[in-house]
């Protein structure tokens, strides 16, 4: 976590975002002065305290295993950038 | 003018019959006609849906239907870019979503259209609700109404803008680290955070999912509590909503303070607070002696590490959230040889500068090898935070402090430096972090140029209650929350 330098080209593959060189450059320049400010928590111990990944604990809200009304076909299609016999198009995956 | 009139003293007219919805609506929307060129809350709005709404509701007043178990009834009620209302737009102030029209009403919409409520209008943010001063919006700034120089805040600043200018008569926005209470406090109105869970986030497009909550921005206190009464609730589309049972909020204004103890938190009052602002909250503090309640200093030791642990956090969440708009189901698409670069091509394009810095800082601190150092460590320091506030609250009904550390300022100010932009949010973010109510509501004004000034009330997980009462006596024995701005631009 030592002087951070983000490979901005790299993180932006994994987050399927594509950017131009300028965006990559100001952003690279940005990011490690907010990772800088982000260090001053190695100031704290935080051995033995447990992680908060939600404020209020629940766990395991289930529901029972029941069909309940939920969007109809042509709902769910009808913001679809593109579409054809009740599906989505998409780009080739399979040669 | 009815459009200056808060939901309760609407209701009255309406059930002396004295005016009609459509009145009410009209003046929203001549409102509307006449400010929102300059103050530009609104990113859209359909003026024959709303007085179709406001027709039906003086057929059902007319053929002898009452009010009752409909506080709302009649009453124009704007909405952040960000809920989902049926067959309205929805584009969270973004490009990405293109024509998106949403298919369904948000659980909070329902309960709002369920009690009466005229639903009406899209309202201006920042992009995804990420920024503090609507500046990040894909179509435009929104002014603040008390100097079209300045900003509202952010990130619900239609919202809070549309109120202070009386284009509505309270509207929704939602808070993620602030951004119902900042703009509130910005442009002078109530703005109410509740406790995490208390509130279905069904229908509200997820920024952080473990930090948003949806909100109402007010001309009163008194609103507040009736428009989060009709929200709150257990919802089965959303498994972290809380069953706990909804009290009646605005039973609870009863004016007596007296016994109840206040915290002030002394990691609040230092650094770079504004002296207008830290002289209006010390009266606002004596003032709160006066009317019986007793004033306990309390320590936050773990304030100071709040805007870090909520920019891992947030961002953590957001890219894990936003990687649903990739072209393929909804909104824009950028077309490309393979689904890979589809998706990259569709979200370069489609997003703005502020929601692709999160969503790479986002994904960088989630990464391989990273993930121990920031997140992990984020999500203890969190732990810590919270146990401040519960620690605090073994002692104290209530904590209070400023909601911002300064008045609205410029437009283009802080928008070339992320980081400062970031700390403007110093002093609402650890509520989000913590899980627990916020309020902020008018306690003065800068000198020159006249500009609000907030007071924010921090309360218990689910006490807001007692955190409204209080936040009600203080308001109702000053005048702040009656003073208007201008509008002469």
């Amino acid at each position: 976590m030592a002087s951070a330098e983000i490979n901005v080209k790299y993180v932006a593959h994994l987050a399927r975002l594509a950017l131009t060189p300028e965006e990559e450059t100001k952003l690279a320049a940005q990011l490690g002065n907010i990772l800088g400010y982000i260090e001053k928590l190695r100031e704290l111990d935080v051995t033995g305290v447990e992680p908060t990944a939600h404020a209020v604990p629940m766990v395991n809200c289930t529901r029972a295993d029941e069909v309940r009304e939920s969007l109809s076909h042509e709902e769910a299609l009808r913001n679809a950038p593109r579409q054809a016999n009740g599906l989505f198009i998409v780009p080739k995956i399979v040669e | 003018m009815l459009n200056q009139l808060t939901i309760s003293e609407l209701a009255a007219k309406f059930a002396k019959r004295e005016v009609s919805a459509r009145e009410a609506t009209q003046a929203c929307l001549d409102q509307i006609a006449c400010v929102d060129g300059k103050i530009h809350a609104f990113l859209s709005f359909n003026a024959a849906a709303a007085l179709a709404q406001a027709d039906a509701v003086d057929q059902l007043i007319s053929q002898g239907g009452s009010g009752a178990n409909r506080p709302l009834l009649g009453i124009p009620i704007a909405i952040k870019d960000v809920l989902a209302v049926k067959n309205q737009p929805l584009n969270c102030a973004s490009k990405i979503l293109g024509n998106y029209i949403s298919p369904y009403d948000a659980t909070a919409i329902e309960k709002l259209k369920a009690a009466g409520a005229i639903v009406f209008g899209r309202l201006n943010m920042d992009e995804f609700a990420m920024g503090s001063s609507t500046e990040n919006s894909a179509f435009g700034l929104t002014c603040n109404p008390w100097d079209i120089t300045r900003i509202p805040g952010g990130s619900s600043g239609g919202s809070a803008a549309a109120v202070a200018a009386d284009e509505c008569i309270a509207s929704l926005g939602t808070d993620t680290g602030g951004s119902i209470r900042q703009p509130a406090a910005l442009c002078g109105c109530v703005g109410l955070k509740p406790t995490y869970g208390r509130i279905s986030r069904y229908g509200l497009v997820a920024f952080a999912s473990s930090l948003d909550q949806i909100g109402p921005f007010t001309k009163d206190v008194r609103d507040s509590a009736t428009l989060l009464g009709v929200m709150s609730g257990v919802d089965r589309r959303d498994s972290t909503s809380v069953p706990e049972p909804v009290p009646n909020y605005v039973a609870a204004l009863d004016g007596n303070i007296r016994g109840l103890k206040l915290g002030l938190p002394k990691e609040y009052m230092v650094g770079g607070l504004d002296p207008e602002i830290k002289a209006s909250v010390d009266a606002a503090v004596k003032q709160y002696e006066k009317l019986g309640a007793e004033i306990v200093e309390i320590s936050l030791p773990h304030t100071d590490y709040a805007v870090a642990v909520y920019y891992i956090i947030a961002t953590a969440e957001a890219s894990a959230n936003l990687a649903r708009f990739d072209g393929i189901r909804y909104g824009a698409r950028v077309e490309g040889n393979d689904p890979i670069e589809l998706y990259s091509k569709t979200r370069g394009a489609g997003f703005g500068a502020e929601v692709k810095r999160r969503i790479i800082l986002g994904t960088y601190v989630l990464s391989s090898g990273y993930y121990d150092a920031y997140y992990l460590r984020a999500q203890k320091v969190r732990t810590l935070i919270r146990n401040d506030f519960l620690k605090a609250f073994e002692t104290v009904d209530a904590i209070v402090t400023p909601t911002t550390p300064t008045a609205a300022f410029k437009a283009g100010e802080k928008s070339g430096d992320p980081l400062q932009m970031y700390l403007s949010d110093i002093f609402t973010i650890s509520c989000n972090l913590a899980g627990i109510c916020g309020v902020s509501l008018p306690c003065g004004f800068t000198q020159n140029p006249k500009l609000p000034i907030g007071l924010q009330l921090l309360g218990k997980p689910f006490g807001e209650e007692t955190m409204l009462k209080l936040a009600h006596a203080y308001e109702q024995s000053t005048a702040w929350h009656k003073e208007k701005p201008s509008l002469k631009f």
